[in-house]
């Protein structure tokens, strides 16, 4: 700690910040726009100019940039001083020059940093007598809206786009007042993270385009807490509502998950919620003729059909634990089955063993940050996890930046860090089926079908632990990465595996399993990262229910309780098809109409994750708990809500009397001991209204004119009885508690760059500590474990191809798909093979493949995939096309004849 | 059988008239204030806006009758109806002409002023049942402001009463068939109409109710009808003052070529006109020097004048 | 003695304001002259182009202390923007004016009509066909796209007042 001094009050500070981090961690105003706690200072837009005084007695002081300062002892500064003042009113009166007169009509306008330091500068009149440079904008995608007019000039956009997140499609071009930020030509911005453009942009050039067309002001969008459903980590995100339509999804920070971004597949997938397929209203269905009945109606069938015997419950991963937790309450816990086929189940036991006692940590993305050493077992992190190769494109700067250490340079200082690293990475070897968005920055790659990338790890962790059986021989091309990474895992401090089931095949997760088990042998904080398919995998893995194949082909199943169906694998559509052929009754509990509630006989409109409350368990044991944004209209109620009825009817008021959320998760924790932690989740309203989160702003509008048309009487807001918020802009006007905080906003400060107020420190943890509960945090781990006894290659057959699930960010989770930007770059149904195999089979990029899987034919266009191995074809994984798919691993191809 | 009928007629024909002057005078205090404001007052509802207190007394009747709950209930609603029937009981003895007069008491003038410390009750519990600070203060100044300012008035008429030599209306009255008692007892008239105006809680000592400072005095939780009573018992005790002034001092019913009656209600409207010019004209005196107003300057004045008159009637 | 004097004096004072000239209008049958600025009924104006000058900003609501403005910005292919509905609940309406002070574009103002009874709350539910006029209202000649960095249909970019027509990035000239 040193102490500081600010307008000659003491403070003090930590060591080793930058001037304009510790005054704005001391809650003091000081204008910025380049620095951003992410990206650090490069010093470029001159706006946190501070007076420095060399003692007490020194009144005339020099202007310094604070964000280029490093806090020393005894430093004394003055931010209101009158020099200091002008020169940043003078800058801001430069930068403003030729910012259009757009604020009207800009997205940005009520959340934008930029005019939130015009106003905390003071800056109110145009001396710039001269005309305005304008530019022309660029069609950027589906999702981000370009108006270059507005742009200060930051860098902020590229410093995120390129050197954060690894993006090379957004660049800077021109000099002096003509720089222009975009790519070369029109196109999409390719980057998976190109959405934090919007909160990485000070001003208007980066906006929302999927909010563009029916634009609502920050101040009157309801927000509450969320978790993001569209992969297993578990990102915090703040989602937006207005006049029952969710309008937008922001980042919402938390300090060992997401902290500063989202991926574009969070932030843009939202819009199923808001999708005409939405189920509004309960459904029976006779004799093929489906017909609108009340809730109580339909309550009273389903609550029939499980009284009549023989009903079981098919839990879903993407379905809260309150969800599952009351199906199977419902139906029995010998009666309950998760929703996934077998090869998934074995996958999510195995995830649940590691978690349960693995010697390795399951890391936060956080900690992947700081990890020195990569290896990245057959999962393609950028499109099944992708935050996680965010993680990973900061953790192989870690070695280079010793370098930067060893020179003295503060890790905040950005641009002499880059000068420094030079583009160098640090170990990281990748082994997966395909190509990868990582492999520019890997230190080796190779492409291996999934046997052959569990036996290379096998190998890979015999080398670190000999007591690891053989794996036997691997090919040479494969063979050669062994070494390299074994060393570099072995030399690092804090190594990091990441597997997953990605790619379908268990050995590749054992694989993982063993060579961090052999390298926590010797490195104590060895980290297994693990990807899961779904928001709620862990968490359903928890419940311990058998799978689907379980209760295939049993003859004592009447009738099938399905909630929240997610078909997206093959595998799952093929193992739940087959129960519901032989189920007399089925009744489904979903939010978007399918192929399931098509031939339900009982349809139950379900609550999206942003119209109820829940607690999902992320990839790494976080039980974290989402907030309900908005009331749903229509009958459409929340899940456990629904199936806690039937239980009630069905099985007497006492089976399922829960009055809300606690009574719940306890009731969970009492049967499910490994879920005990997540009772502490829940938070409980103090007395009173004044204890109550407000899920609006006190600037919220139109309060007595937006259902003047239907109602002149102005209704009274729904109440929440099941968390401590309001559903208007009343509540406690302090700050709310760390896992409530419904909106980032401070006084001055209406962009989110308010964050600042809201972390304990800047980029450390949320003030008041990081929402949710690492279930098992207090583990003792027996280190002696077995390793995995190696995976036997599948025998190549002849004239076949193994199928290899390719992944994609915008297509492979089918809830996202119902957003048109997401549909719109999503890839068509496809075969991917690779050169050779192409040349054998004799097709051209679009020619239709016969793919015969299971005896059955199919007809899929062929599309070159860099990297697949021979003999492997690859499937696009979650593609609705793909999913009805019978689920074979082997497929005979027949090109055009 | 008529022996029975004619009191009651006197009663019927003297409670109407009343009530209706009564009603009158809302219309006629807006219409005077607003002649003196260069404005035109209530005109819209019927002739002249005479109707306007129809509509007032339709409007007042259709509003909530609440009684608070946290008053004192019983003693709530006895308090305007002691105001009505106080001031009311008084108009008994009150001669409009020789013949109508409901009962012509010996001791009319004394009567009348045990009536109109009746009044003090109504504000003193009204105050005190709405169990409001307000009201309460209200309450409390009334019962100070009425009592002291009784004690002027009583001896203020006293001057009249030796003049004529006796307490009966009717015979004061007819003792001034010659001269108007206002020329001999200008000093004891003075004394009467200011008393009167601080009895009736008129402008400017309507300090009970001084909306500034107490919202609405001693009736600041009362709505509706009952609210209704304080206010015509109000403008019952400005018609019943101004009647005593016409009765005591202006000869009453006397005058020339018109009736009795008519004379007698042009003097009591035109003395009511000049309750109303003090309300358009002066403001509102602090309590403190409304009571030193009334023990330092009426009393003496009082006093003095009985004593003048006792001595030249004596000698 | 001096103050019952001064009491006298106001009372004839004011007594003979009886015989001066009444100040009252007699509204329904003697119209009374309205300022240009009185805050009476609020309308949307159109741009000299006879389009609509709203561009759906939603600063009149933020403004409006009563919150009685409701609207929904949406933006016509060539990016203008628009409210799809504008509606202002005049009965809860102040008429503070606000709205107009806090307008961008001069669109929304406030005009001298006070004659806004009606026996039926909802009447006074006001959509935006019921506010917009044909004309620009009190302030003639001016056009938001005019001078805004947004282009539009009819004004492409630096075509705005005060703008340099666009920078072409590839050009090598300094």
């Amino acid at each position: 700690m040193v102490r500081i001094f600010v307008e000659g009050t003491e403070h003090e500070v930590k060591e080793g910040l930058n001037l304009l981090q510790a005054v704005l961690d001391l809650g003091y105003d000081l204008p910025y726009f380049c620095w951003h706690p992410a990206l650090g200072s490069v010093g470029a837009c001159r706006q946190c100019a501070v007076k420095q005084f060399r003692n007490a007695d020194d009144t005339t002081g020099m202007i310094v940039m604070a964000c280029m300062t490093p806090v020393a002892d005894g430093l004394r500064i003055s931010i209101v001083d009158e020099e200091a003042t002008a020169f940043r009113s003078a800058v801001i009166g430069w930068l403003m020059t030729n910012h259009p007169h757009d604020c009207p009509v800009c997205d940005e306008g009520g959340e934008c940093h930029l005019q939130d330091m015009t106003v905390m500068v003071g800056h109110s009149r145009r001396e710039h007598r001269f005309a305005k440079r304008t530019h022309r904008n660029q069609y950027l995608g589906p999702f981000i809206n370009h108006e270059m007019n507005r742009c200060i000039a930051c860098y902020r956009c590229v410093r995120f786009y390129r050197d954060y997140a690894g993006g090379d499609d957004l660049d800077v071009f021109g000099s002096r007042n003509r720089v222009y930020f975009g790519r070369v030509a029109d196109g999409v911005l390719e980057s998976p993270f190109s959405g934090n453009l919007v909160e990485v942009c000070p001003t208007g050039v980066f906006t929302d385009k999927t909010a563009k067309a029916c634009s609502i002001r920050a101040w009157d969008l309801q927000t509450a807490p969320s978790l993001c459903p569209h992969c297993g980590l578990g990102c915090n995100t703040l989602p937006g509502e207005r006049t029952g339509v969710l309008r937008r999804i922001r980042n919402r920070y938390h300090g060992e998950v997401n902290r500063y971004f989202l991926c574009d597949r969070g932030r843009f997938g939202f819009e199923f919620v808001n999708s005409p397929r939405r189920l509004g209203q309960p459904v029976i269905r006779a004799n093929g003729e489906a017909t609108v009945v009340s809730a109580a109606d339909a309550v009273d069938r389903v609550a029939a059909i499980v009284r009549a015997g023989g009903a079981v419950g098919i839990g879903s991963t993407v379905a809260s634990l309150e969800a599952n937790f009351a199906l199977r309450r419902l139906v029995g816990a010998e009666r309950f089955v998760m929703g996934v086929g077998a090869v998934e189940a074995e996958h999510l036991r195995t995830v649940a063993a590691i978690l349960r006692d693995h010697p390795a940590r399951m890391p936060s993305l956080r900690e992947v940050e700081a990890a020195d050493a990569v290896l990245i077992l057959g999962e393609d992190v950028t499109n099944t996890a992708p935050l996680l190769d965010l993680a990973i494109r900061q953790a192989v700067l870690n070695i280079p930046k010793e370098r930067v250490r060893e020179l003295g340079v503060p890790a905040w200082n950005d641009a002499v860090v880059r000068l420094v690293v030079n583009r160098q990475t640090g170990p990281l070897f990748i082994a997966t089926p395909a190509a990868t968005a990582l492999d520019g920055i890997a230190t080796q790659t190779v492409r291996a079908t999934p046997p052959t990338i569990a036996r290379l790890g096998d190998a890979i962790a015999k080398i670190v632990d000999n007591a690891v059986a053989s794996p036997g021989d691997l090919p040479f091309a494969v063979a050669r990465i062994v070494g390299p990474a074994a060393r570099a895992l072995r030399r690092a401090t804090r190594p990091l595996v990441v597997a997953g089931t990605g790619t379908g095949d268990i050995a590749v997760l054992r694989a993982a399993s063993n060579i961090a088990r052999a390298l926590s042998r010797h490195i104590p904080d060895t980290a297994l990262a693990l990807v899961v398919p779904d928001c709620n995998s862990v968490g359903a893995a928890l419940f311990d229910a058998p799978d689907l194949s379980a209760i295939e082909g049993r003859e004592d199943i009447r009738a099938v309780l399905v909630l929240e169906p997610a078909r997206t694998s093959r595998e799952r559509r093929a193992a739940l098809d087959a129960v519901l052929d032989r189920a007399d009754h089925v009744v489904v509990l979903d939010h978007l109409q399918s192929t399931v509630s098509d031939r339900a006989e009982v349809v139950l409109p379900a609550a999206t994750f942003f119209e109820c409350n829940g607690t999902l368990v992320n990839n790494e044991a976080r039980a974290q708990r989402f907030y309900q944004v908005f009331a749903p209209g229509d009958e459409v109620r929340a899940s456990w809500r629904w199936l806690q009825r039937i239980c009630q009817q069905a099985h007497g008021e006492g089976s399922a009397s829960w009055s809300g959320p606690d009574d719940l998760t306890a009731a969970m924790s009492a049967e499910l001991p490994e879920l005990g932690p997540i009772v502490g989740l829940v938070p409980r309203p103090g007395p009173g209204p004044r204890s109550r989160v407000p899920r609006q702003s006190h600037r919220v509008t139109g309060r007595t004119a937006v259902n003047a048309h239907l109602t002149i009487r102005e209704p009274k807001p729904p109440t929440d009885d099941e968390a401590p918020m309001t559903f208007s802009m009343e509540g406690s006007p302090g700050r709310p508690p760390p896992d409530l905080v419904a909106r980032y906003w401070s006084p001055g400060w209406n962009s989110v760059q308010a964050l600042t107020r809201f972390q304990q420190e800047i980029g450390g943890a949320v003030r008041g500590g990081d929402p949710g509960i690492r279930l098992f945090a207090d583990r003792v781990v027996d280190g002696d474990g077995a390793y995995y006894p190696p995976c036997d290659e599948p025998v190549p057959r002849y004239g076949e191809w193994l199928l290899v699930p390719l992944h994609h960010l915008f297509g492979s989770e089918p809830r996202s798909m119902e957003s048109p930007g997401v549909a719109e770059r999503a890839p068509a149904p496809y075969l991917g093979l690779n050169d050779d195999d192409a040349d054998r089979l004799r097709v051209d990029p679009g020619d239709m493949v016969t793919v015969e899987i299971d005896s059955r034919a199919f007809e899929l266009p062929f599309r070159l995939v860099d990297g697949l191995p021979s003999g492997c074809a690859g499937l696009p994984e979650g593609l609705p096309a793909i999913a009805g798919l019978p689920p074979g691993r082997w497929a005979r191809l027949k090109g055009p004849s | 059988m008529t022996g029975l009928l004619a009191p009651l007629a006197d009663v019927a024909l003297v409670l109407g008239l009343v009530l209706t002057m009564a009603a009158f005078l809302i219309w006629y205090e807006r219409r005077l204030l607003a002649l003196w404001q260069d404005r035109y007052g209530p005109n819209r509802v019927g002739p002249f806006g005479l109707l306007q207190v129809v509509a007032d007394v339709i409007k007042i009747f259709f509003k909530e009758d609440w009684v608070p709950p946290f008053a004192d209930r019983t003693v709530f609603v006895l308090a305007p109806m002691v105001i009505m029937v106080a001031v009311l009981m008084s108009f008994a003895v009150v001669p409009i002409s020789p013949e109508i007069v409901v009962a012509d008491s010996s001791v009319g003038v004394l009567f009348i002023l045990a009536m109109s410390s009746m009044t003090v009750y109504a504000s003193v519990l009204g105050g005190w049942a709405s169990n409001n600070k307000y009201a309460l203060l209200g309450g409390l100044r009334a019962a100070a402001q009425m009592v002291s300012y009784e004690v002027f008035m009583g001896i203020s008429l006293m001057g009249v009463v030796v003049l004529a030599g006796s307490f009966r209306l009717g015979d004061i009255v007819e003792a001034q068939s010659g001269l108007w008692n206002c020329v001999p007892q200008f000093l004891g008239m003075l004394v009467f109409a200011v008393a009167g105006v601080a009895e009736t809680k008129r402008v400017p000592f309507d300090l009970p109710e001084a909306e500034a400072e107490l919202v609405a005095g001693y009736h600041t939780e009362y709505s509706g009808m009952k609210f209704g009573m304080f206010f015509v018992g109000e403008y019952l005790g400005v018609t019943l003052i101004s009647a005593l002034i016409v009765l005591l001092y202006f000869g009453g019913w006397r005058g020339p070529w018109l009736p009795p009656v008519v004379w007698f209600l042009l003097k009591t409207l035109a003395v009511i006109a000049v309750f109303f010019l003090l309300r358009a004209s002066l403001p509102r005196p602090r309590f403190d020097q409304l009571m030193a107003y009334g023990w330092k300057v009426l009393l003496p004045l009082a006093l003095l004048n009985l004593l003048v008159t006792g001595l030249v009637v004596l000698s | 003695m001096r103050a019952i004097f001064n009491s006298l004096r106001s009372m004839a004072h004011i007594f003979m304001h009886a015989f001066a000239k009444r100040e009252t209008v007699q509204y329904p049958e003697e119209r009374p002259q309205i300022p240009p600025r009185w805050r009476g009924r609020i309308i949307l104006s159109r741009d000299p182009d006879g389009l609509e000058r709203c561009v759906a900003c939603y600063l009149c609501s933020a403004a409006c202390p009563v919150d009685c403005i409701a609207l929904q910005a949406a933006e016509t292919p060539d990016g203008r923007r628009y409210p799809e509905f504008f509606r202002i609940n005049f009965s809860r309406c102040i008429f503070c004016g606000f709205c107009e002070e806090a307008c961008p574009t001069y669109a929304i103002q406030l005009t001298p009509d006070f004659e806004l009874c009606e026996l039926e709350r909802t009447n006074l539910v006001y959509e935006k066909e019921h506010l917009l006029i044909n004309g620009t209202g009190k302030y003639p000649g001016y056009n938001f796209y005019r001078v805004a960095g947004l282009a539009v249909a009819g004004k492409d970019k630096g075509e705005a007042a005060g703008e340099d027509p666009p920078i072409d990035v590839r050009d090598l000239m300094p």
